[in-house]
């Protein structure tokens, strides 16, 4: 296997991340989102990473560079499922996955791409806090 | 003709033990409530058959050698158990250096006719017992340490408990100093209860934190990131006055963390959050 | 009284390519998790080994490590020593500040490495390579 399947469902991408990634196919999922997010429009991507005993700052980086680049092509990026173990290291290994929203699970993940999208069509009443590097 | 005295111990074991219970039972410190005296001459005649075993005219002034391991052992394993039983040092100590107080006796009355093999083999046997005694305080200690440990352990387990206030939302007051190994339990408890019960909202309450140095706000703005992390959302409720005043005066930056100063008003802004509303019932609609 | 580190078991593994990064991972979750470590210290030892590992890899053109099962006093752990014939580093202090890479990464490299792990110890000579070692205590 040496590619992660990426779902489309409606104006959303979903990906869920079963394995502890290689570093060829994590930079893989980078190129092969970014490629889809171009040719679906899509308007959010939610990366289900449960599965995931560990984030290491090049996953970290992975995950930071989908949300940053989806950014630009207008998309958001919504990180779930994320384990307790792994928030606790990756805070104190000083990453804290800037450019990403994060949720509890897929389910509160879609609400959120949701309400993100909404507001995106109304007039901007909030800005958010993501800045990309 | 210099006598064998590990042999002439040997031979003189059944009086070395009367001795030494005798000793250990004269003595006032006695504890009784703790220990029966079957147990107690149970425990001594291991020791000492242990010891004798191992004792030989090569070994006796060698403490290190490796014969003694399984008396060391046996002794080890004695003054933990004492130490957990909630004996005192002294009364530790008695039971080794009553033993020694038997040997010596022992010798003194075999040897009363060769005064410089008397001397040789007291001065062997003060040393070995010695280094018994000092085994005993350490391992003494070290039983003591482990129910200072195990009780560290509940007291951090029952001071964190997380409370599910409302659907989506917990509370997590938080009691006591908050050091990092405290907030390492805190932050796992709470993390892992997100995830069980799915809420988006935690508060952390520190009513009950005696202070807050740039190092505890550190521990706190670290619970904060991780939690926002897993994506859900963190308010600090409890900010006294004096710790907003030594927060302000260490120049610590809270900024990032929605900050509340009491549990009721975090919990009116997590409802805000979670577009809830909490109203009075009109009497008219009742009726 | 000083308590003496005293060696469990001892096994090693050559890390020559990225692909050696996961199953080097997995062994050493399995020592990890053969001694009891909690969830989060395992976390905590296996991301600090995945960031060393990635350093020799991309600083020292891969090496060896070292995973050891070790013992002090009542607490077990586990040592990952890291031995690499890369190029070294020249200065160490600027390399454990926060914030410094050379490379491209996000600079969290060593300092963060450090705080994930109970004792953090680093050798290098330039021109002949760079020893790290780390210690995770079961408690730790």
């Amino acid at each position: 296997m040496d590619r992660i399947p990426i779902l489309r469902m409606g104006k959303f991408l979903l990906v869920t991340i079963q394995i502890d990634l290689y570093d060829r196919l994590a930079t893989n999922l980078e190129s092969d989102l970014v490629q889809m997010v171009n040719k679906t429009e899509a308007k959010g991507v939610l990366i289900d990473i449960s599965a995931l005993s560990i984030v290491d700052s090049f996953m970290g980086r992975i995950l930071g560079n989908i949300g940053s680049m989806s950014k630009i092509m207008d998309a958001e990026t919504v990180v779930v499922g994320m384990q307790p173990a792994v928030a606790i290291t990756l805070i104190e290994l000083g990453l804290e996955l800037k450019g990403v929203h994060t949720a509890l699970n897929v389910e509160k993940g879609m609400e959120l791409l949701k309400e993100k999208i909404a507001s995106d069509e109304e007039p901007p009443d909030e800005t958010d806090e993501d800045s990309t590097e | 003709m210099k006598q064998d005295i590990s042999k002439l111990l040997q031979k003189k074991k059944k009086q070395i033990l009367e001795d030494w219970i005798n000793n250990q039972l004269a003595d006032a410190t006695l504890r009784e409530d703790l220990m029966s005296n079957d147990e107690l001459r149970e425990q001594s005649a291991e020791l000492l058959d242990g010891l004798l075993k191992a004792l030989t005219d090569k070994n006796f002034s060698d403490v290190e050698s490796k014969e003694f391991e399984p008396v060391y052992e046996i002794l080890a394993g004695i003054s933990v158990s004492r130490a957990k039983q909630g004996f005192s040092p002294r009364e530790t100590g008695i039971y080794v250096f009553s033993l020694k107080d038997a040997l010596l006796k022992t010798l003194q009355t075999e040897l009363k006719d060769d005064p410089s093999t008397l001397l040789d083999a007291m001065l062997k046997t003060n040393k070995l017992m010695d280094s018994m005694g000092i085994l005993t305080f350490e391992t003494y200690l070290k039983g003591r340490e482990e129910i200072i440990l195990r009780q560290t352990d509940e007291i951090t387990e029952i001071s964190t408990p997380v409370i599910r206030v409302w659907d989506g939302i917990l509370a997590l007051p938080i009691i006591g100093t908050l050091d990092s190994a405290r907030t390492q339990v805190v932050m796992e408890n709470l993390l892992q209860e997100i995830v069980a019960s799915g809420s988006t909202i935690a508060i952390l309450d520190i009513s009950g934190v005696p202070a807050v140095d740039s190092l505890v706000a550190q521990h706190l703005i670290k619970t904060v990131a991780a939690t926002r992390l897993m994506g859900a959302e963190c308010i600090i409720s409890g900010i006294r006055p004096e710790i907003a005043q030594t927060v302000v005066h260490l120049g610590i930056d809270l900024s990032s963390i929605v900050t509340k100063a009491t549990l009721a008003n975090a919990l009116k802004h997590a409802f805000g959050i979670l577009r809830l509303e909490v109203r009075k019932v009109q009497k008219e609609k009742i009726v | 009284m000083k308590l003496m580190k005293i060696v469990l078991s001892k096994d090693s593994m050559k890390i020559e390519r990225e692909q050696d990064v996961v199953p080097f991972r997995g062994r050493v979750k399995e020592y990890a998790v053969k001694i009891g470590m909690s969830l989060v210290n395992q976390t905590k030892l296996i991301t600090a080994a995945s960031e060393l590992v990635r350093n020799m890899l991309k600083y020292g053109n891969g090496g060896v490590v070292l995973i050891e099962v070790i013992s002090e006093g009542r607490d077990n752990g586990i040592r990952l020593t890291f031995s690499d014939k890369g190029p070294g580093i020249a200065d160490i202090a600027l390399a454990m500040k926060d914030g410094y890479s050379s490379g491209k990464s996000l600079g969290i490299g060593l300092p963060g490495t450090k705080r994930l792990v109970n004792e953090f110890d680093i050798k290098s000579t330039p021109g002949q390579g760079t020893t790290v070692s780390i210690i995770k205590w079961k408690n730790g």
